[in-house]
């Protein structure tokens, strides 16, 4: 998991708490309801996973592409398996899954849009957060800088960064949409504040859940 | 550890080729303790050449267990928590019926006439052993290459029986390349006169074509670099080449000690039979897909191979954790960088044992 979230800076109030360290987490956390079958792509070490299936007694598994992420991901005792996602969901039944979680690893695949339908074939539904590139910080450094954009959020420098499809909120609203998924949820975030206004311009990171219509 | 073997006895067995075996015995180790629920007993299986002292010190030998750097208070299959099992194969020549046993029929060993088997033969056996140890569920079946392909044979054959499954370095079948190298160590035994259409018990062994298929198959188990890495080039007690055909490279004296010291532990009838029952082994067996095969399947599993093992080449454990998944069975795989090719293991242990200590805790905590 690449993109960073911001940390609470401890001196404004965080309306959203905040999981693992996470904001998107918490959200993740308060969508997923207890006993039901999860699969998490690009799960990291599984944090998230084992925090679901202790507290909600999820059946939790993961997909992830980093050897020792894995071994640590098991070691845990969660059920990852190691894999790219992109060609990690092809072999799941339709729908076996209630959710299939993507979370800030979309912006990392190579074909986003096939592993949105198939997180949408394998789960009833998806949890999808993502960094918003459209956020006014990466518009500003980009426009001052005039070089690749370098914030909190995308702190790579162009030739290192794990982020090889760069997308908005409005950009993923379209993509929803085109595709006819339905986005039954949507949450915004600027570190652990709720954005309520201009999403686009405001928010750092953004949480769908959607399902097909 | 001290550890002693057990043996028990059986009235027969039948086997996949139709014939029956009378009387059977099994030979095994246990370790730890049976908890009052019975549910933390965990059946090791071992590899081709190994046997039932699978850890502690024999008290016969002197020597550990194959896999005691796995087994034992504190490690990954922790004997302070679990009861851990493991018996002689079928056609070994440890304790277990084989072809070096002696035919109550005849009053002498069997031989060629001893049936040919299978791994279902040999997991059956494994079966009948538990139920007289009174042991229902298995939390744990699990074993490296051929005691992979039987912890898949359990998971398919008795899936109420088997809470999880840790098959390593293993495959769901022979590939042409598997059964090819098979066949090298079957016909050099068979090629050496003493070896005598498996009439050799009581005369000289074939101890020429059994070190020779011996020879081969520690090749296997190693890797380019792992060899490179324990002997090079490098000349054995000389400083040049002897322009003759005695040893002349460390690599050439290794795989000649190797085979040799197999010669007196070892059985080369055991070795024809226990091979074909690992080419015969196919877990689709009848069915039209791997997928098929797997549908009655409960168990959890979590698979393991190793980067540089070219005999049992990652690809095969991939398909069947792709199997499994297409089943939506929970199932956890990671390839281990490790150099040591097959042998990985049983020498390079410390990534696995942690590994099979998470995953083992987790089972046995959704079970509670």
């Amino acid at each position: 998991m690449s993109a960073q979230i911001g940390k609470p800076t401890g001196k404004k109030k965080a309306f959203v708490s905040e999981l693992l360290g996470r904001s998107d987490y918490a959200i993740i956390g308060d969508i997923v309801e207890a006993r039901t079958k999860v699969l998490d792509l690009g799960c990291g070490e599984g944090e998230l996973l084992e925090w679901l299936a202790q507290t909600k007694g999820v059946d939790a598994r993961g997909v992830e592409i980093s050897g020792a992420k894995v071994q640590r991901a098991i070691a845990r005792g969660v059920s990852v398996f190691q894999s790219d996602i992109d060609a990690g969901l092809a072999d799941y039944p339709d729908h076996a899954f209630d959710y299939v979680i993507l979370s800030q690893t979309l912006q990392e695949t190579r074909h986003p849009r096939e592993v949105l339908r198939e997180m949408l074939r394998v789960g009833r539904r998806g949890i999808v957060a993502f960094p918003n590139f459209g956020h006014w910080r990466v518009r500003f450094s980009m426009l001052t800088s005039g070089g690749a954009p370098r914030t909190r959020l995308f702190p790579y420098e162009w030739y290192e960064s794990p982020n090889i499809h760069f997308l908005t909120v409005r950009d993923f609203e379209n993509l929803a949409a085109l595709e006819g998924m339905k986005v039954e949820r949507r949450y915004f975030l600027a570190g652990s504040r709720k954005v309520r206004t201009l999403p686009n311009l405001m928010a750092e990171v953004a949480v769908y859940l959607l399902s097909r219509e | 550890m001290i550890v002693t073997a057990n043996t028990l006895g059986f009235d027969s067995l039948s086997l996949d080729n139709g014939a029956t075996l009378a009387p059977v015995e099994v030979t095994y180790e246990s370790y730890g303790e049976l908890n009052a629920a019975r549910s933390n007993a965990i059946l090791v299986l071992h590899a081709f050449s190994g046997d039932a002292h699978a850890a502690g010190i024999s008290p016969e030998t002197g020597q550990p267990g194959w896999w005691d750097n796995m087994i034992g208070p504190g490690k990954a299959f922790d004997t302070n928590r679990y009861f851990v099992i493991c018996s002689n194969v079928l056609g070994g020549c440890r304790g277990t019926t084989g072809p070096s046993s002696v035919n109550p029929a005849t009053g002498c060993p069997y031989g060629m006439s001893f049936p040919v088997i299978t791994v279902g033969d040999m997991v059956r056996l494994q079966r009948m052993l538990l139920d007289a140890l009174g042991i229902e569920r298995l939390l744990a079946v699990t074993g490296g290459s051929m005691g992979g392909m039987q912890a898949l044979e359990w998971a398919v054959a008795y899936p109420r029986r088997v809470v999880s499954a840790i098959p390593i370095a293993a495959t769901t079948r022979h590939s042409a390349q598997q059964i090819a190298f098979n066949e090298v160590g079957r016909q050099a035994i068979m090629a050496d006169p003493n070896w005598n259409s498996g009439n050799y018990y009581g005369k000289e062994l074939p101890g020429r074509g059994l070190a020779v298929a011996r020879m081969v198959g520690h090749i296997t188990y190693m890797s380019d670099d792992s060899m490179r890495e324990k002997f090079g080039r490098r000349l054995r007690g000389k400083e040049a080449f002897g322009f003759d055909f005695e040893v002349d490279f460390e690599v050439e004296n290794y795989l000649r000690y190797r085979g040799s010291q197999f010669v007196g532990r070892f059985d080369a009838n055991s070795y024809l039979y226990i091979t074909k029952a690992m080419d015969y082994f196919d877990l689709t067996n009848g069915q039209r897909s791997l997928a098929g095969a797997l549908e009655a399947v409960e168990a959890r599993f979590l698979v393991i191979s190793f980067s540089s093992d070219w005999l049992y080449p990652s690809y095969q454990s991939q398909e069947l954790v792709r199997a499994l998944r297409s089943r939506n069975c929970d199932v956890a795989y990671v390839e281990l960088q490790s150099n040591y090719g097959h042998d990985s293991f049983l020498v390079d242990v410390a990534e696995q044992a942690s590994l099979v200590r998470g995953f083992l805790a987790s089972t046995f905590e959704k079970l509670a």
